[in-house]
């Protein structure tokens, strides 16, 4: 019971990570039609300078824990939106392009970030309680995984009230439906689409520091090795839809975590034949409108 | 208002050798007409002579050539929200309200200037009203047409463009939307894209007809529509008949379905130059 316990809650804290990649990756798609490649290149800039402000602050501090959070959601929303304005506008209405650019800047990009900062992975030193594990029911399961789902809970739950309640969720929400018709109500969706770009943004920065510590380090390859398992969360939940990149986040890290344990390390492999099974009986995905 | 008022007025609209396409396929050429600044100017023409390719061309929502003046000025090379927000509404064919939003969220979306003109969409739609928490894609066939009617109504337009307005709907509910159309047409011209002639001969006094992409007949519309032969000939029906001009047979698509065989609906809607 209690391996079961851990299972579940470590495959939610996995989940949550998965979450913060994919929840902007599925915004930008459904908005915007443009899948990002280069949205691993966000978290892993926003992990990079979340370490080097928190090498520069006391070791350990839930401060320069929370100060490196901050400035991994800054750099993230900031460069996506740079990335936006500049690279992604010019190209409207050129979806093929527009991938290519997204390729090119993430490939571009882990070569300066090798380039900078190296190859090797870069260990990072959080709060010790992250470090230490809790008791649940006989299963002890780890401390920082608490942190990745309350993280995930909060965006989530800021992403709803800021679709829910504002103009601009109101617009996002109606132009994931039917862009053109947005703008033919006399709404500039341009502005949208560069919101959407830095939420994503902002969330993947989260991730990417809050994955420096789930994994202990960080490395230029961090982003890329979430991205693909933050696209198959996408797909799986439907294009478009933060429910369903949220639900499908938590299925994809349970059962991750399950066939690891049970089936002889096959988490990855089981993973890509659920997305199999979903194209095939669903291919618009658990929750999507559109394939 | 006569007519000779009404020219004097000058255009609201004037669109000049205006061509259009959709995935490279030619679906307007050529075209030349002009908007008077009061009434009703309706655009007619059989299934898939390219209808609504025009009045998207005009909005900027498919690619496009060619000189469109709104109120004396260039609107051609604008974005689509720019056009619409100097004053021109538009009710899209197939109503495309946003089926997740709420009828609320949907009008809430449409407002576009400070004090938008709740009291007449409450006057004019008070069933609409009493179902603002409901989502706009539960609504009935007709209901969603006055929702996206409502969407215009609410805001301060010196222009309508409304296309096939009672395509699909019960007769009953013809008649409200009809009403509501000619309510609004005494305060603001309208551009009319409509297959139902008696409502036609209700509403407009002045027709464009198109044929093949281009301009084949323009007039008042009391003159074409009493002339049950050109009527035959222009639109292939009767003039006194209450159903749709027969399909082209080239075309052969039916009513509701595609134009010109380009896809329509959710990836003709991507096509858009905000």
């Amino acid at each position: 019971m209690s391996t079961v316990l851990l299972l579940l809650i470590t495959g939610l804290g996995l989940g949550a990570l998965y979450f913060l990649v994919a929840s902007g990756l599925s915004l930008i798609y459904g908005l915007m039609g443009v899948l990002n490649f280069a949205h691993g290149s966000f978290l892993t800039l926003g992990a990079f300078l979340g370490w080097e402000v928190a090498r520069r602050m006391p070791d350990g501090s839930w401060l320069t824990f929370g100060v490196s959070i901050l400035v991994g959601a800054v750099v993230g929303a900031t460069v996506a939106t740079l990335t936006e304005l500049l690279l992604i506008r010019p190209l409207y209405l050129r979806h093929i392009e527009q991938v290519l650019v997204t390729v090119g800047l993430s490939l571009a990009t882990v070569a300066l970030f090798e380039g900078i900062w190296g190859v090797d992975p870069i260990y990072v030193v959080g709060p010790e309680w992250l470090n230490d594990t809790t008791d649940i029911a006989g299963a002890l399961i780890p401390n920082d995984r608490f942190v990745l789902i309350a993280a995930a809970v909060i965006v989530l739950l800021g992403l709803v009230v800021f679709l829910k309640r504002t103009r601009y969720g109101l617009i996002i929400r109606a132009g994931v439906e039917n862009r053109a018709m947005v703008t033919a109500l006399g709404v500039d969706v341009r502005r949208a689409f560069t919101l959407v770009f830095a939420i994503g943004g902002a969330a993947a920065g989260i991730g990417g520091v809050l994955a420096s510590h789930y994994f202990g380090y960080v490395s230029p390859l961090i982003g890329g090795s979430l991205l693909i398992f933050a696209f198959i969360v996408t797909v799986i939940g439907g294009l478009g839809s933060l429910t369903g990149a949220a639900i499908a986040s938590v299925v994809v890290a349970v059962l991750q975590q399950f066939a690891n344990f049970y089936l002889g390390g096959t988490g990855d492999f089981m993973v890509v034949a659920l997305l199999a099974v979903v194209l095939l009986v669903k291919p618009t995905g658990l929750l999507g409108s559109k394939a | 208002m006569t007519d000779e008022a009404r020219k004097a007025l000058g255009p609201i609209l004037r669109v000049a050798g205006l061509s259009a396409s959709i995935d490279g396929q030619q679906v307007v050429e050529q075209v030349d007409f002009e908007v008077p600044a009061t009434g009703v100017t309706a655009v007619l023409g059989r299934n898939g002579v390219g209808k609504t390719s025009t009045l998207k061309a005009v909005l900027g929502l498919i690619s496009r050539s060619g000189v469109v003046e709104f109120d004396g000025e260039r609107i051609d090379s604008e974005p689509t929200h720019r056009i619409v927000q100097r004053g021109i509404g538009y009710v899209p064919e197939d109503r495309e309200v946003f089926a997740s939003l709420t009828v609320a969220e949907n009008l809430r979306l449409a407002e576009r200037g400070t004090t938008p003109h709740r009291d007449m969409v409450d006057e004019l739609f008070p069933d609409l009203i009493a179902r603002s928490a409901q989502r706009a894609g539960s609504l009935s066939g007709g209901q969603q047409q006055m929702l996206s009617l409502a969407r215009v109504l609410m805001n301060d337009n010196r222009l309508l463009m409304v296309d096939e307005p009672t395509k699909g709907l019960a007769p009953r509910i013809v008649t409200e939307v009809a009403a509501a159309l000619e309510r609004a047409a005494a305060v603001t011209p309208v551009l009319l894209v409509e297959q139902n002639l008696p409502v036609v001969r209700r509403l407009a006094h002045t027709v464009v007809v198109i044929e093949g992409g281009r301009v084949i007949h323009a007039g008042p519309a009391a003159e074409l529509l009493d002339d049950d032969e050109r009527t035959q000939q222009l639109l292939g029906v009767h003039s006194t008949d209450h159903g749709a001009p027969k399909g082209d047979t080239d075309h052969g698509a039916p009513r509701g379905d595609t134009e010109h065989g380009a896809s329509k609906g959710a990836d003709e809607s991507r096509e858009e130059t905000p």
